[in-house]
């Protein structure tokens, strides 16, 4: 009876908090979209009886998902986001590895401030940080005019409103999460594994490659897919410093909800969307449970 | 039938596998290792025994390559191993966690070594078969470490580090992680692994019983230095200083003065109690402070003072440890020294001869106790 009632809490909190909002959601993007408050029509109506729920339920159809697949600017969209988000992700690894290993390798007393530092970020609003990159990437920003002094330069470079400064603007504000997971593999590494191969015969990198990476392969899966998936459905990023060229979904259902108040439409592009998202949650959350097993 | 002694160290022929030249390590200002030199020959089971801190780790670790010697040099079959990085090495280590790789199962640690190697596919598969068969663990070969038992594990490492067939195995503490009964059976398995294969050992541990078990000979270190090494059984009887009596079993120290007197010297150790006699080839200046070591089951336990014997000392008996197959019992003399005696329970069942505070004789021979002059 108790054990109902633990797993209870967690199942109810799913409910009202994903559940009911992907419903109605969904049941938005059966709709049609209308002029009026709330944008779309039908709406339930409990005081028309039985009568009112069945017409309700007879106005829904699949009209806004057949739209979907015959405009291919939201398959492109779809697609880039993949693609953006599958590149981000690996760029966001390779600088986020060499971090966490210097982090898992550093001495004791070093490891709470580097920690403090990698979250540090955090503490100021995620969208002053983009804008600061704006500041930074633009043509007269500091990196150019930096560039310039230097002498690298002679003309300010483009990086701004180009996939560059998207991937920038990734890299940066999903490299915690991608640190984090990979340094908590590592740190649980036992250093004499590492003797123990050099000792059987393994040059240094040798011993890196056959057992710190496998050692930490759940990190790195962990990391990628902490990274991977809300960067599919990044918004702010690619709307602030991707200019109108760069295609994500996100930003796609941004204009179609608030430029177009094309609510049926904007509900079934997320409907679709966390469909594309299902498959790669799930794995991810089976990578976590293999983790434990592992450790049992 | 006449049966050869296995003595290198006796044998001035005989060219010794490793050879430490006046080796002193250095972290900072503490030093690990104290100018060291002694030798370990081929097919030695060496053991270096010591408390925590006492630097056989680093010794060891210096053999393997992780450490450099900061003065002096290391000779592995006559040349210095100094520039040979540990992957290099023709010496492989059983760590005291194992170590094992826990990605990989246990036929994949096994062959690990053997693939760096680059040795045939078909020669890995023979070689890895015959590491599993030595070390019991057939049926085994496709888990993963985390599914196997703690003393599994260990053979696994084992199998593991003598894979490559190393002129050298070190071993780290390789049973500490056991519980008692295994470690005991275990120590047997090491030395007859040890005999089959005819590798060189050299085991680090804690454990004076572990070392007296399974080792050639025993190096007792303290401090970054090594007291003694000698055979168990001389480590044993002829401690050559009160440090290694203390480590090595159970001793009661009998602090005096010496004065010559035939074959040995007759120690005066407390005012109002007869003097002791120890034969000894030690030599002493009279009137120099000594130290009696004797082991408690060379002392006898009597009611009447015994006639044959020139050391007797009367007592009363403060404490008994009965441990089943013996009892220890602890005497005190009239000046509050504690002296202890051993008797083996030969007899199920027999009453007992003694008591708490029971008044009684103890006594032992002249050659009992050991004479030592620090």
């Amino acid at each position: 009876m108790r054990r109902a009632t633990l797993i209870l809490v967690p199942y109810l909190w799913l409910l009202a908090l994903f559940l009911v909002p992907f419903v109605i959601v969904l049941k938005i993007s059966l709709s049609d979209t209308a002029l009026a408050i709330p944008p779309y029509t039908p709406t339930l109506d409990f005081g028309a009886g039985w009568q009112g729920i069945r017409d309700f339920f007879s106005q829904l159809d699949l009209e806004n998902f057949w739209f979907l697949s015959t405009d291919d600017l939201y398959w492109k969209a779809y697609l880039s986001s993949v693609k953006i988000a599958a590149i981000a992700t690996f760029l966001t690894l390779l600088a986020g590895y060499p971090i966490a290993y210097g982090m898992a390798n550093a001495p004791d007393h070093w490891r709470p401030t580097l920690m403090l530092l990698v979250i540090l970020p955090f503490w100021t609003s995620f969208l002053i940080r983009v804008y600061s990159w704006m500041g930074i990437l633009s043509g007269e920003g500091y990196l150019n005019q930096f560039l310039m002094w230097t002498g690298l330069i002679s003309q300010p470079l483009t990086i701004l409103n180009t996939p560059i400064a998207v991937y920038i603007g990734i890299v940066y504000t999903y490299l915690p999460f991608m640190i984090l997971p990979i340094y908590a593999a590592l740190e649980r590494m036992d250093a004499s594994l590492l003797e123990a191969a050099e000792d059987l015969g393994c040059s240094r990198f040798k011993a890196f490659w056959l057992i710190t990476i496998p050692l930490s392969r759940n990190g790195i899966i962990a990391g990628c897919f902490l990274v991977f998936i809300p960067t599919i459905g990044e918004f702010v990023i690619p709307s602030l410093l991707g200019g109108s060229r760069t295609l994500m979904i996100g930003k796609v259902l941004w204009e179609e909800f608030f430029n177009n108040r094309d609510w049926p439409v904007a509900s079934a592009v997320a409907v679709i969307l966390l469909l594309i998202l299902i498959v790669p949650i799930i794995l991810f959350q089976r990578n976590e449970q293999k983790q434990r097993e592992a450790e049992g | 039938m006449t049966q050869t002694v296995f003595e290198p160290w006796n044998d001035p022929n005989e060219k010794p596998l490793i050879q430490f030249r006046g080796v002193t390590k250095r972290f900072g200002d503490f030093t690990a290792i104290d100018n060291q030199t002694f030798d370990i020959f081929e097919r030695e089971f060496f053991a270096l025994l010591g408390p925590s801190g006492c630097g056989k780790t680093t010794m060891m670790r210096m053999l393997a390559g992780f450490e450099t010697p900061t003065e002096g040099t290391i000779l592995l079959a006559g040349q210095d191993i100094a520039p040979i990085p540990p992957n290099k090495r023709a010496v492989n280590m059983m760590f005291q966690s194992y170590a094992l790789f826990p990605h990989l199962s246990v036929w994949d640690n096994i062959a690990f070594g053997l693939k760096r190697d680059g040795m045939a596919r078909d020669a890995i598969g023979d070689r890895v078969a015959e590491m599993l068969k030595l070390t019991r663990l057939e049926k085994f070969a496709r888990r993963k470490p985390h599914q196997i038992s703690g003393g599994q594990r260990q053979r696994v490492a084992l199998a593991r580090s003598l894979a490559k067939a190393p002129k050298l195995l070190l071993l780290d503490e390789p049973l500490g992680a056991l519980d008692a009964k295994l470690r005991q059976d275990t120590q047997f398995e090491l030395m007859d692994i040890q005999e089959k294969t005819g590798t060189t050992f050299v085991i680090v541990t804690h454990d004076q019983e572990e070392a007296m078990t399974v080792a050639s000979r025993v190096a007792v270190m303290d401090h970054g230095q090594i007291i003694q090494a000698d055979t168990p059984a001389r480590i044993y009887e002829t401690p050559n200083s009160v440090y290694v009596a203390d480590f090595i079993g159970d001793v009661t120290i009998i602090e005096g003065t010496a004065t010559r007197d035939g074959a040995g010297y007759r120690i005066d150790f407390a005012e109002g109690q007869p003097a002791l006699y120890a034969e000894t080839d030690i030599a002493l200046t009279d009137g120099q402070r000594a130290y009696l070591a004797i082991r408690p089951e060379k002392v006898s336990i009597t009611a009447e003072k015994p006639e044959d014997k020139r050391n007797a000392l009367r007592g009363k008996i403060l404490d008994i440890a009965y441990l089943g197959n013996l009892s220890t019992y602890h005497v005190e003399l009239p000046k509050g020294q504690i002296v202890r005696a051993q008797t083996a329970n030969t007899r199920r069942l027999s009453r007992r001869s003694f008591t708490w505070e029971d008044e009684v004789w103890l006594s032992w021979t002249d050659t009992a106790a050991v004479l030592l002059e620090r």
